[in-house]
């Protein structure tokens, strides 16, 4: 069964999707893993922005560098210039229609040659074969009445892997240490 | 060494620009238009024989001479001769400024043993100008109060200690005093420079003021005065002609690389770099094609900019061949010389950033590539700003607060008007109900600032989290009752 410190922080020099409501919270996460720049896409006619007072939790927002482009061939043809050039570890991308294999293969491609990881916002079931690992991130409710718990409480479900098993967890973000805490793994 | 001062004064100027232009032999005025009529501003010498002066009203001058040519003066061209014409003046000495909007002065000192004798250079300078057909006056001395008083009231050369001897005779506007200061001056029987001189000082101070000593002063040397030349302009551009016109993109890029090393070269002497990058390429059939280079911070390696140009390179449409190149950089900003430090990973990490800005903002454009910077308010629209990335840095100091959404979006109506949280409520066609809630967190607007968003008045912020797993951010308005959506947590 595969074990989360296999598969997060994620493969580098690979891209991968996720979906679900939980799915900024996952790229956050994701984001306060790494320690360098991060270039963050998303289509310039998007009203639903990132609130980079409430990312202070994960990550820094000094170290985010916004891209909002008009259309998605320059969405995606930005992730690709940034994937190659190398000058930052994490791209995410907010995508909104669905993903060819081609433009998938690009990405992965990119990746590889720039050595850094790429993370897809997709919508549910607009990903590509291309992906190194799918995730599908949904908030659940925790129960009990405290008004100073974290409330981070996510299930990740990895639902396509290249190289193991599929698996869900339950995880929440512990701000202090910048860590992903795994609270229950079952297998599947 | 003694200062030796050139002042040249062009009286006709506007019309002699103009007349190069397109020579006509016939009377020629430029009008300007002032106090609602049109006025003579500048005429040719076939004008002023016939009677015309400048000043006269254009309709008078039409009845005095029905044959009259004339076109509207225009100042700003006139200014763009004369800056030209001080550049040309470069060849006499480096340091030439202007005098008013007709007339240049030129600081010779050192450089008349170019020529046999000071009266030489003079010629020189009016056999150039006279081929130029432009009209020219001159005066040389030791001051610029004399040169200017030599070359608008007489002319040629004012030898070393003679400028009493040589000034006395001319009139006394030859001091450059004001109208009223010189009709005065007449009116008490002081024609000439050598009357105000033989009046004792202490009563022409009494009774002139200040104005008078200084202009005297300043024309015998007594009272320093400088010549501010114009400050260079730095042009940073390059151009290559082609004997035959090229297409191919690697021959347009080789010849770009040979532009770019002339003026990174340029831009390394002068301590620069550059910001923006145009290309013109020139084709064959007489049209031409511009490309803008925007770079992300300021630039002078050729071997690191030519990379960046690649994309916009390919979009060239080249037609029948591109027949000349041309690169100029158009924004200019200091970039002084770094000493390189032993561990230097940090700065190039961010050179490489820099250069993926301007890749991406090559393509889709430098201001849609932002970054945060933290602001001071509670609106949580407005506690941060979002600007161009290549011409900010990211600063100040960002405080973590659990209690704001991960994402925000415009409010989103949920109906309901009660006070408290409704236990149930439908969002984007999603059914939830309520588990927890926490709040309010009451935020006022800025009375200070009109936000059309705010209209409906303050508001009390609520936190929830719904059975069905997702963490809203919802508000309330007292003032008009409704529950809105704003934000989701992580």
């Amino acid at each position: 069964m595969t074990k989360l410190e296999q598969v997060f922080p994620l493969q580098a020099q690979r891209v991968h999707e996720v979906c679900g409501a939980g799915a900024f919270s996952f790229a956050a996460m994701a984001c306060g893993q790494v320690d360098a720049t991060i270039l963050w896409l998303q289509s310039g006619w998007q009203t639903e922005q990132l609130n980079p007072t409430g990312l202070t939790q994960f990550v820094s927002p000094k170290k985010l560098v916004m891209v909002h482009a008009d259309t998605h061939k320059d969405l995606l043809a930005c992730s690709e210039d940034g994937l190659r050039s190398g000058a930052v570890s994490l791209v995410i991308c907010e995508v909104t229609q669905k993903l060819d294999l081609t433009a998938g293969r690009r990405l992965q491609l990119a990746a590889e040659e720039g050595g850094s990881t790429g993370i897809l916002i997709i919508p549910e079931g607009a990903g590509s074969n291309a992906t190194q690992t799918r995730w599908h991130c949904s908030p659940i409710f925790e129960g009990g009445h405290t008004s100073n718990k974290n409330l981070t409480l996510q299930d990740w479900q990895l639902i396509k892997n290249k190289s193991g098993t599929l698996t869900n967890w339950k995880v929440y973000w512990d701000a202090k240490t910048h860590r992903v805490i795994v609270v229950s793994e079952d297998g599947k | 060494m003694q200062r030796r001062i050139v002042s040249l004064w062009f009286p006709r100027m506007a019309s002699d620009r103009i007349l190069r232009a397109n020579p006509i032999s016939a009377p020629f005025a430029v009008t300007s238009h002032e106090k609602n009529t049109e006025r003579l501003y500048c005429l040719n010498r076939q004008a002023l024989r016939l009677g015309l002066v400048p000043g006269m009203g254009l309709s008078d001058a039409r009845a005095l001479c029905p044959e009259l040519l004339t076109q509207p003066s225009d100042l700003h061209a006139d200014d763009r001769f004369l800056k030209l014409l001080a550049r040309w003046a470069d060849r006499y000495c480096p340091w030439v400024g202007f005098d008013g909007h007709d007339g240049l002065l030129l600081d010779v000192t050192g450089s008349t043993h170019f020529f046999e004798s000071e009266a030489d250079l003079l010629a020189d300078i009016h056999e150039r100008l006279t081929s130029y057909q432009l009209n020219v006056r001159s005066g040389l001395a030791e001051t610029i109060g004399a040169a200017w008083a030599m070359s608008h009231f007489s002319k040629g050369v004012i030898q070393a200690g003679q400028l009493k001897t040589a000034l006395s005779p001319l009139p006394v506007a030859a001091l450059r005093l004001d109208d009223e200061t010189c009709a005065t001056l007449q009116r008490l029987g002081l024609r000439t420079i050598g009357d105000v001189l033989a009046i004792p000082r202490a009563t022409l101070g009494r009774r002139f003021g200040l104005p008078l000593m200084r202009r005297i002063d300043q024309a015998l040397g007594d009272q320093p005065e400088q010549i501010n030349p114009a400050s260079p302009e730095m042009s940073y551009a390059a151009r290559l002609s082609f004997p035959d016109p090229i297409g191919l993109y690697d021959d347009v890029m080789a010849g770009l690389e040979r532009l770019l090393n002339r003026i990174c070269e340029k831009l390394k002497t002068q301590e620069m770099g550059t910001r923006i990058l145009l290309i013109t390429c020139q084709r064959v059939d007489q049209a031409s094609v511009q490309v803008e280079l925007r770079l992300a911070r300021p630039m002078r390696e050729a071997a690191s900019i030519l990379p960046l140009f690649e994309r916009s390179l390919r979009e060239i449409d080249a037609g029948f061949g591109i027949d000349q190149i041309r690169l100029k950089a158009l924004t200019i900003e200091p970039l002084p010389l770094k000493q390189l430090e032993a561990s230097s990973t940090p700065e190039k990490k961010n050179d490489a950033l820099s250069d993926l800005i301007t890749r991406l903002g090559s393509r889709i454009g430098l201001e849609k590539i932002k970054c945060f910077q933290p602001a001071e308010s509670h609106i949580p629209e407005r506690s941060f700003t979002v600007s161009p990335a290549a011409y900010c840095e990211p600063e100040g100091q960002w405080y973590s607060k659990t209690s704001r959404p991960l994402r925000l979006f415009p409010p989103e109506t949920i109906g309901g008007s009660e006070r408290s949280p409704p236990s149930t409520f439908n969002w984007r066609r999603m059914k939830f109900s309520i588990a927890n809630a926490t709040g309010p967190e009451r935020i006022c607007p800025e009375w200070w600032m009109d936000d059309p968003n705010w209209r409906s008045g303050l508001r009390d912020y609520w936190r929830v989290e719904t059975t069905e797993g997702r963490r809203l951010w919802l508000f309330f308005t007292p003032q008009n009752p409704a529950w809105y959506v704003q934000g989701e947590f992580a």
